[in-house]
């Protein structure tokens, strides 16, 4: 809980067990407590809720498509999120919504894209996953045109900065009002993952044999990526378009414990919220008092690592013979 | 029972299989064979409902395949495909005790039960003492057979193989029919080592063309004009002097000169 105003620790764990009801009285000034119980408690379970959320996102879309370069993103989630964002930022649209426009809008578009692409990758009543992976391309290529588009005809400097701002993500936005429905979302989807570990360790050894191992395939699939981008969507509508985690946790994870998705699961949740509180923790302190989107603090610190992880070869990345 | 009646099978109006029927009866061990390209393998993949037929039925104990549902019928038949086996990093018994998924719901953990299965699957499978190990450092014939070895665990009563010796050594192509042939349940494989299938199987299906081109034992099935006809080849039948099973030698009547063009 570290930030542009300095307060020891002691004055933090005092405020929140008054606040918590364990405390009966604080030192700590007024201010003090609303920058501790109002900005940096929401802020930093907000970033645990990103955190795990993108990670177990990626995860199982990596089971899905049985490709180790997806992420949450292939499927249009975060190009649709920022169509979404941008004409909100830059044209007010929506302001019916209030200081919900945003991420309704943003979760809006995301869901919207991932319909898109959805539909695209269908053909004769079974979805193929290249054509899944390939339409979810295109589609962001065409939103990620828009949005450019967008900005371009922007005359707003200040609005054009929002926007990188929000597309770099950024975890500024959190609010006790805003972290309950990626809460809600995050407790329903993550047991319900946890529960297909069996099928998706099946999706690893490939259609075929997933559907000897008695897995009505088409309905499994839908039920995925219905679950993970609703939560994709739900996160990326208040956090922004985080790179880097949704795509690197699980292939830590499986480095350390293996592809078991019983464990995969609940390492890659625990890993994205700690990687993501952390990175959060340097976006703001890096140049105090301006705050770092948080994007550029993940893929600057974790590329190397990973890249580190990628050079020490005993894992296959999902490579065959 | 299973039973393909007038099975066929199109794909962008190319016949690949054309009305097969058939009749396997439990029990037996059944070789497929057949040049390349003459439909063993969609026929299994029919059989294990990977693709759907055209038209016709495929029906299990009286019952259309397509009626039943997944998990029931991964309960009946167990299958090794073709396809290359394992991409991401699992533990023998990690993948050995996916078999036991279609016995699975949703809130069901692993018990007891399970991983006795699992072991008596790895020891029938010859991959108890890989237990531990992870799949991509194993070989391919150690690969095959716990591919195998999760198979059993599903306990069916019917197992599938597509061209299970693919890939391996003698010394493993042999190991494995041993341990297959020993089993008390149904068995379908698509083979391609006409020898292995005139040792190992009660009965031969002889695929041409798309077409289900005889069907019997390997004595009757086995011919010198079958296998001109279908296989195109010349070949001489014999007795494998230490198994007393019939052992083909084959030869082609065309001549290679020194320019390396076949006359």
């Amino acid at each position: 809980m570290v930030g542009s105003v300095g307060i020891t620790p002691q004055l933090i764990i005092e405020v929140l067990l008054y606040k918590t009801g364990m405390l009966s009285e604080t030192n700590a000034s007024n201010a003090q407590q609303v920058i501790i119980w109002e900005i940096r408690v929401p802020r930093v379970l907000l970033a645990l809720l990103v955190g795990a959320s993108l990670a177990i996102s990626g995860a199982a879309i990596q089971a899905l498509v049985k490709n180790s370069i997806a992420d949450p993103y292939i499927l249009g989630v975060s190009s649709g999120a920022s169509v979404g964002a941008t004409s909100v930022i830059l044209f007010g649209a929506f302001s019916f919504f209030g200081i919900f426009a945003l991420s309704f809008a943003a979760f809006l578009g995301a869901i919207f894209a991932v319909m898109i692409v959805f539909l695209l990758a269908r053909v004769s009543g079974k979805t193929s996953m290249i054509r899944l992976l390939l339409s979810g391309i295109a589609v962001s290529m065409v939103l990620g045109a828009m949005t450019n588009f967008m900005l371009m005809i922007s005359k707003e400097q200040g609005g054009v900065q929002a926007v990188m701002f929000w597309m770099l993500g950024s975890l500024g936005g959190a609010k006790w009002s805003n972290i309950g429905i990626p809460f809600i979302t995050f407790c329903i989807v993550f047991p319900l993952l946890l529960l297909s570990y069996r099928q998706l360790n099946a999706l690893l050894l490939g259609e075929e044999t997933a559907s000897t191992l008695g897995i009505n395939i088409e309905r499994f699939r839908l039920f995925i990526i219905i679950i993970v981008s609703l939560l994709t969507g739900v996160v990326v509508a208040v956090s922004g378009s985080i790179g880097f985690v949704g795509l690197i946790v699980p292939h830590i994870v499986r480095m350390i414990v293996g592809s078991n998705y019983k464990v995969v699961l609940p390492l890659s949740a625990l890993l994205g919220a700690i990687i993501i509180i952390w990175a959060d923790m340097g976006a703001r302190i890096a140049i105090a008092p301006e705050e770092m989107p948080i994007g550029i603090i993940t893929a600057l610190c974790g590329s190397p690592f990973f890249i580190w992880m990628l050079r020490r070869q005993r894992y296959a990345f999902g490579e065959g013979e | 029972m299973i039973q393909l009646h007038e099975v066929q099978y199109s794909v962008d109006e190319k016949d690949i299989l054309k009305s097969i029927s058939l009749e396997i009866i439990e029990g037996k061990f059944i070789g497929i064979i057949g040049p390349n390209g003459s439909g063993k393998s969609t026929m299994l993949k029919i059989l294990y409902r990977h693709l759907k037929q055209s038209s016709g039925k495929v029906t299990l104990h009286e019952q259309e395949v397509w009626d039943i549902s997944p998990k029931k019928l991964a309960r009946q038949m167990a299958v090794v495909s073709q396809e290359s086996t394992v991409l991401f990093d699992f533990t023998v018994r990690d993948l050995v005790m996916m078999g036991r998924t279609p016995y699975k719901g949703w809130l069901s953990a692993d018990n007891s039960e399970d991983v006795l299965i699992a072991d008596r699957s790895m020891e029938l499978a010859n991959v108890a003492h890989l237990a531990n190990r992870t799949l991509n450092n194993l070989s391919g014939g150690e690969k095959k057979r716990v591919m195998l070895a999760r198979a059993l665990a599903q306990q069916a009563s019917i197992l599938v193989l597509d061209e299970p010796t693919n890939h391996l050594d003698i010394e493993h192509q042999l190991h494995l029919m041993d341990l297959v042939k020993d089993l008390p349940i149904t068995i379908i494989a698509a083979l391609h080592d006409l020898n292995l299938a005139a040792a190992y199987c009660d009965e031969l299906i002889v695929m041409n063309d798309g077409t289900l081109h005889i069907h019997g034992t390997p004595e009757n099935v086995l011919t010198t004009t079958m296998l001109k006809e279908v296989f195109k080849i010349d070949a001489g039948i014999s007795k494998n002097p230490f198994t007393e099973k019939m052992h083909l030698f084959f030869y082609t009547n065309t001549k290679i000169d020194t320019k390396g063009e076949t006359q």
